[in-house]
């Protein structure tokens, strides 16, 4: 009783959510409905009992990557009413878009009901979630773990190589230098003569 | 007497359970606000008391009953929204703020059996609330439709984005000691005398024997980067840049008034007294006793609650003897000091426990 009240208030939440991710006129209240929508999504995971993977959803979805997006929408500076204007040229090619999704999604339902029911089988072997996802990352997708690992550094170089720029004559601070300093490094003692000041 | 209560919690039906289990809710999330009340009215003393002033000691005896005057004073005050503030996002981001704070303490252990809910992966979901916790700043900056509070949350995000990374591998360090990422597990891990906690863990008498003369100094640093990210994580000074109050007001709670700031400065308190729980729980035993002989009498909840002020002590002396950071300075250290030291740590400590401690 309580299980299906969540299940379909989450359910409920997380698709009108998504509904207003694209309906919203506001760019960030998209991002933020889009956020939503996770949370909600990770609800349903916990609900499935796969709380390991609710949890990673809401720390790398939600926290770090919608994070970033949000920035990136705050920061930019688009004008939405020249954005509007553009709409009917796009239409083709986002209906398209769109039907071939409606399709696949159809063919999916399809499946699930002319098929012969398939439920997902709880693994009950005193195994927790955590544990059971190490297992199998470690041992049999393992080399899928590690070059998908691998893109991720390339990706971050990559990052880092495009927005790293080398410029000349600029005053750089080295800690350790600042820290090493002493009185001798950074005092002079000058016996001035009245009158001529210091060079 | 407590695994008589589980049986009976057992035998519910599922709506009394609910309904029992949201009367422990309300009564917990009142408890701990009376008792943030007189930590903040400590944090102010001690504050005081660096600076050689008195403090607040008007209001009741010693000046006891200051932040229920405060309360009142907050909550009578008008509520000014900017006028061209997204006003619903205005009023959402103080209280995402309150709520986050306070559904991390769900899974916080205070006593052996004393939690709200004891889930497998305790320490992962106060990892995923506290990352939450940044949409009450970002949204607030943003929604209050000003260059301040907006370049405040923006400072403020990107500082708590930065140290929740070597937060979470410090974390891993001591996950991989005590084999669980459930509290109450980690907590007894760390039983049977200080020798035993993860911040001075020179006991050479358990699993890992004299391997622990290398763990000690490796998770007693890591205990020190854990307290500072701690600070940094809940914009307290030293790193308090997003609201310093002698340069830029206050952050991202600039145009905020009454009782959504009432609510903003709040949730800043509930998580600093919340990273004080983390610190407790995971370097330094949590509500173990420091011996075990002669002190049986003192129960397991006044130690997790002595161990948490002492640490809140730690945080407002801090606030009053450390000058602020700058801010690249601060991006500096948590990037490439904090970070690659956390993350070699994490390779020592689980090379030690695979090879020495004989982790299946």
């Amino acid at each position: 009783m309580l299980i299906a009240i969540s299940f379909y208030s989450l359910a409920f939440v997380s698709v009108a959510a998504a509904f207003m991710v694209v309906a919203s006129k506001n760019p960030v209240h998209s991002v933020l409905y889009l956020i939503l929508t996770f949370f909600s999504a990770a609800g349903l995971f916990i609900l499935m009992g796969a709380e390991f993977l609710a949890l990673l959803i809401i720390m790398v979805y939600v926290g770090a990557v919608a994070v970033l997006f949000l920035f990136v929408v705050m920061m930019l500076d688009v004008d939405f009413v020249e954005l509007k204007q553009g709409f009917l040229s796009y239409l083709p090619v986002g209906a398209l878009v769109a039907i071939i999704l409606l399709l696949e999604m159809l063919m999916v339902g399809a499946a699930y009901f002319a098929g012969e029911t398939k439920t997902v089988v709880v693994r009950d072997n005193g195994v927790s979630n955590l544990e059971a996802f190490g297992q199998v990352l470690y041992t049999d997708y393992a080399g899928v773990f590690e070059a998908a690992g691998f893109v991720l550094l390339v990706a971050m170089i990559g990052a880092i190589v495009l927005t790293l720029r080398k410029r000349e004559g600029v005053r750089k601070q080295i800690p350790s230098e600042q820290i090493a300093r002493t009185k001798e490094k950074g005092l002079k003692m000058v016996d001035i003569k009245p009158g001529v000041g210091i060079e | 007497m407590i695994m008589s209560l589980i049986l009976i919690w057992s035998d519910l039906s599922p709506m009394m359970w609910f309904g029992l289990k949201i009367a422990q809710i309300i009564a917990f999330v009142l408890i701990l606000s009376v008792i943030l009340a007189f930590l903040i009215l400590m944090d102010r003393k001690v504050w005081a008391a660096v600076q050689m002033r008195r403090g607040p000691n008007v209001v009741g005896p010693f000046g006891l009953l200051q932040s229920f005057a405060d309360l009142l004073k907050f909550v009578f005050k008008e509520i000014i929204i900017p006028a061209g503030s997204d006003k619903s996002l205005f009023i959402l981001a103080p209280l995402i703020t309150l709520v986050m704070a306070f559904l991390a303490w769900a899974v916080v252990p205070i006593a052996p059996g004393w939690v709200m809910s004891d889930i497998n992966v305790g320490i992962l979901y106060v990892l995923a609330i506290s990352s939450l916790g940044v949409y009450g700043i970002i949204i607030g900056g943003w929604a209050s439709n000003s260059k301040y509070p907006f370049m405040g949350a923006l400072r403020s995000t990107a500082q708590m984005i930065s140290y929740e990374v070597s937060i979470g591998f410090i974390i891993l360090t001591v996950v991989f000691l005590a084999g669980s990422m459930n509290l109450s597990d980690i907590v007894d891990s760390q039983a049977g005398g200080f020798y035993n906690w993860n911040m001075f863990r020179f006991n050479p008498f358990n699993t890992y024997g004299w391997w622990n003369l290398l763990l000690f100094p490796i998770m007693f640093y890591m205990s020190i980067l854990f307290f500072i990210s701690a600070l940094a994580e809940t914009n307290r000074p030293p790193f308090d840049l997003p609201e310093a109050e002698s340069e830029l007001v206050a952050g991202f709670m600039v145009e905020y008034s009454s009782t959504p700031y009432l609510l903003f400065m709040f949730g800043e308190y509930l998580n600093m007294t919340l990273m004080c729980a983390m610190f407790t729980i995971l370097f330094l035993g949590g509500w173990s006793a420091p011996v075990e002989i002669g002190v049986q009498f003192i129960p397991p909840v006044i130690w997790f609650m002595g161990k948490c002020l002492f640490m809140f002590f730690m945080f407002a002396m801090v606030k009053a003897i450390v000058p602020r950071y700058r801010y690249d300075q601060l991006m500096r250290i948590g990037w490439k000091v904090f970070l690659p030291v956390s993350l070699m740590s994490v390779v020592v400590v689980s090379t030690i426990v695979v090879f020495v401690g004989g982790a299946n």
